[in-house]
């Protein structure tokens, strides 16, 4: 075991627990992050801690917030109103947004009108990756956002602080790139569960706490020894930004699927190597993401079709299917499955779309989709 | 209440508009059944960059306007249902889905043939669903694509920064080589000044129009009616055609402020509508507010593809920076939420609106997500009664009339029997008074 069971509570808590600590240890302050993309250096450096803030998971009620959003509106835009509604969010004193899709976009707006003593900071993330402007741009817009967030701090960013943020999250992500290749060679080493918990857990803590949690759990994962089951290696895309719940991810593991490759939680390890270090901080962070960042589905490079990045993926991670496992009402992972699906028929590679809501219970029948998946697919290799 | 008699809506500039577009789809259809070797661009109605495409003598293609005039001939359902075959969700803009399920029909509408792309010119204003559909049509038709992408708007005084210009400019430069290379001729800066000129024009007649629907009675439905004006502002924008169309317009209107002339018999509630139209049922949908002598002084979709009434002009001295402004600054889209209460609330207070009418379209989430909110701050923070209606733009399957007309019925009953009160208040006061 990598010891993630003692954190399964920790990540679904709405308190906030492992903040809270850290908060009353340092006296710091606190910065929510909207999912999939924020630049985290900007208040570390600032010696604020950003926090992953995804919704309300299937642990709170909608009373306020369904009368602000529309039925047809996902979920995670809803209970994070929701969490600010009920007091959940007083321990932050800024929100990060982005340019992820419109209704994060206008979220951003809601927040700002209804809790308007906490700053909700926006962050515009370039879309034209081919510019010659485009790096210089975003790092200038990089020092915008790190000069709004500094005001929140009571000091002004320093190049230095930044340069040392960029190499604390370095290590993080470093460690999370381990794990990740961990499992695709031997998923029977480390659940996606594990994975995912340990990765949420990233999110909810100062880096510098949360590496040798990693450390522990690579050292430990390397050293299980477990017999491969009888399952299918699966790619799972679609979850990049509202995420499932813990018991959803392990019933599709259960259910027969080695998961060799994910878009969890993307945003937090979004670089595919380390950070260019030396030089303008904000431009290596700039050229890092335009240049060097994973395929996110609300970034669109027009250079590297996400579908192609996708069979990539599944060629690269000797996978033997795809899931699709999109949130419900989330518009760009639904727009991406339809090319998924095209480029993944054209490579004859099975594939199984499946919805979620974070705001789910139970899972018989996913499971028993993925069963039937499962079984066909190891069917037809016993009889090819 | 008693029911106001049937309406014919249309007036000389819809005979005109009709005539206008049919030239254009004309010019579309010559380029795709090959009588036309004219490029072509496809690019978004929010803030763009056609003054650039008009001076290469590139004819501007709108997938919104093609879908909109699928819906509003009745034929966009089949095609959605074409895309949905595809793997598109039914939670996908019905825009896209019509435009995907138009590709797979060929591109021929009973309007006319959509051409190839000779480029798919995302410009990447507010909406992100906008660059999900650009990469689509670039996948599935092969297109040369490119996005231009537009900072949103997001500092607290609400305007672009300096960085964000300069941004913006540099990447017309860069279009303007690239569309050097297309068409294999060098920009003539000169003729750029020309149609920059031309959407000035253009933008100063379409403010002037809009200015009118502040006088009793409004002479047009700034809904309705504008979505008239809209086709020519955004498909003809920097030409000669437009401002001359514009010129028409704001003489017919202004002649009927002279006379006193509505577009009902009788004004009986002016209305601020927000949010898009139901193309499908467009005409169906506006009788339910006639009935009513209800006529909207102001809409916020008409400001999609520029905001012009509250100043903004296109300057030929400084074309690429008052381009990137309009793209930047100066469209609905590319603004925020709280910018748009500012921007209905404007019009509530100048053009004297009675109600707000929000019509949340389930396509587009840029317009609807929040809406509610939206609703909230209205009722509760300014006191001004807002009706929350729901269907879609593009997707027949989301009207429901009956549920449509007893929500708008009841409204209106409400805001009348406030009306009442109201006046027998008032009457109350002037007799404790006297």
């Amino acid at each position: 075991m990598t010891g993630w069971e003692q954190y399964r509570d920790v990540i679904e808590d709405r308190e906030f627990p492992t903040v809270r600590d850290w908060r009353e240890r340092t006296g710091g302050k606190v910065i929510g992050c909207f999912p999939v993309y924020a630049p985290v250096e900007l208040p570390y450096a600032l010696g604020m801690l950003p926090v992953g803030i995804f919704g309300g998971g299937n642990r709170i009620e909608l009373a306020h917030a369904d009368s602000r959003f529309q039925s047809f509106i996902c979920s995670i835009v809803k209970s994070t109103l929701e969490l600010g509604f009920i007091g959940k969010l007083d321990l932050f004193d800024g929100l990060l947004f982005h340019s992820i899709c419109d209704p994060a976009r206008n979220l951003a707006s809601v927040m700002q009108r209804n809790f308007a003593e906490r700053p909700a900071i926006y962050v515009h993330l370039p879309q034209n990756m081919t510019s010659p402007s485009v790096v210089p741009w975003f790092a200038s817009e990089l020092r915008r956002v790190g000069e709004a967030l500094g005001a929140v701090a009571g000091r002004p960013i320093r190049d230095v602080d930044m340069a040392r943020a960029i190499g604390a999250y370095e290590v993080v992500r470093g460690l999370l790139r381990h794990l990740y290749a961990l499992r695709t060679e031997a998923p029977e080493r480390i659940s996606t569960a594990e994975l995912y918990t340990l990765a949420r857990l990233v999110t909810l803590m100062d880096p510098a706490e949360s590496a040798p949690i990693l450390r522990d759990a690579i050292e430990r994962s390397q050293q299980r020894q477990e017999r491969p089951k009888d399952r299918i290696r699966v790619v799972l895309v679609g979850s990049f930004c509202e995420q499932p719940p813990l018991e959803l991810i392990e019933s599709l593991e259960s259910a027969g699927c080695y998961l060799v490759d994910d878009d969890f939680l993307q945003g937090w390890r979004w670089a595919r190597r380390a950070v260019a270090g030396g030089g303008d901080p904000y431009e290596a962070l700039a050229r890092a993401y335009v240049e060097d960042s994973v395929h996110l589905s609300t970034k669109h490079d027009l250079r590297r079709p996400r579908a192609q990045a996708l069979i990539e993926s599944v060629k690269s991670s000797r996978a033997d299917a795809v899931i699709f496992l999109g949130a419900k009402f989330c518009e760009p992972g639904l727009f991406d499955y339809a090319l998924y699906r095209r480029a993944l028929e054209e490579h004859g590679i099975p594939h199984l779309f499946l919805e979620f809501e974070e705001k789910m219970w139970l899972y018989d029948r996913v499971r028993g989709e993925v069963e039937t998946f499962v079984e066909s697919m190891l069917f037809t290799e016993a009889t090819a | 209440m008693s029911v106001a008699p049937a309406v014919r809506y249309q007036g000389t500039i819809h005979e005109l508009q009709k005539e206008l577009m049919t030239r254009y789809y004309g010019e579309l259809t010559d380029i795709a059944e090959g009588r036309s070797d004219a490029k072509n661009a496809h690019l978004l109605i929010a803030g763009n960059p056609v003054e650039i495409l008009r001076a290469f003598d590139i004819l501007p293609v709108y997938p919104e306007v093609n879908a909109l005039q699928l819906a509003v001939r009745k034929v966009s359902l089949p095609l959605i249902q074409k895309a949905e075959e595809f793997g598109y969700a039914t939670d996908n803009c019905a825009y896209v889905k019509a435009d995907i399920g138009l590709f797979h029909a060929g591109g021929v509408a009973p309007f006319g043939t959509v051409p190839k792309a000779d480029l798919l010119l995302c410009n990447y204003v507010g909406c992100n669903v906008y660059l999900n559909w650009f990469e689509h049509l670039a996948e599935l038709t092969g297109s040369p694509a490119v996005n231009i992408d537009i900072p949103f708007i997001r500092t607290q005084g609400g305007e672009p920064t300096a960085d964000d210009i300069r941004y913006v400019v540099a990447q017309l430069e860069e279009l303007i080589a690239l569309l050097e290379r297309i068409t294999g001729k060098r920009l003539d800066r000169e003729k750029l000044r020309r149609t920059v000129d031309l959407s000035a024009q253009a933008g100063e007649l379409w403010a002037k129009i809009k200015d009118l629907t502040k006088q009793r009675p409004a002479p047009y439905d700034a809904y309705f009616d504008s979505v008239t004006m809209m086709a020519p502002l955004y498909c003809l924008r920097g030409t000669e055609e437009c401002v001359s169309f514009f010129q028409t317009a704001y003489a017919e209107m202004s002649a009927k402020v002279a006379r006193g002339e509505g577009p009902l018999a009788q004004e009986r509630f002016r209305i601020v509508i927000e949010g898009p139209p139901p193309w499908p049922f467009l005409r169906a949908f506006r009788d339910l507010f006639t009935r009513w002598g209800a006529v909207a002084v102001a809409s916020t979709y008409s400001t999609v593809g520029g905001l012009w009434e509250f100043g903004f002009r296109h300057d030929p001295a400084k074309p690429l920076e008052s381009i990137a402004r309009h793209m930047l600054a100066e469209n609905l889209c590319n603004r925020t939420m709280l910018q748009r209460y500012d921007q209905i609330q404007r019009y509530a207070r100048d053009w004297n609106a009675d109600a707000l009418v929000i019509h949340s379209v389930k396509s587009c989430r840029l317009f609807s997500a929040g809406q509610g909110d939206m609703r909230e701050h209205f009722v509760h923070d300014l006191d001004l009664p807002t009706l929350l209606i729901e269907s879609d733009l593009e997707d027949p399957r989301y009207f429901s009339h009956a549920q449509l007309r007893n929500r708008i019925d009841a409204f209106f009953e409400a805001l009348e029997q406030r009306r009442v009160t109201a006046a027998a208040d008032a009457a109350d006061a002037a007799g404790v008074a006297s």
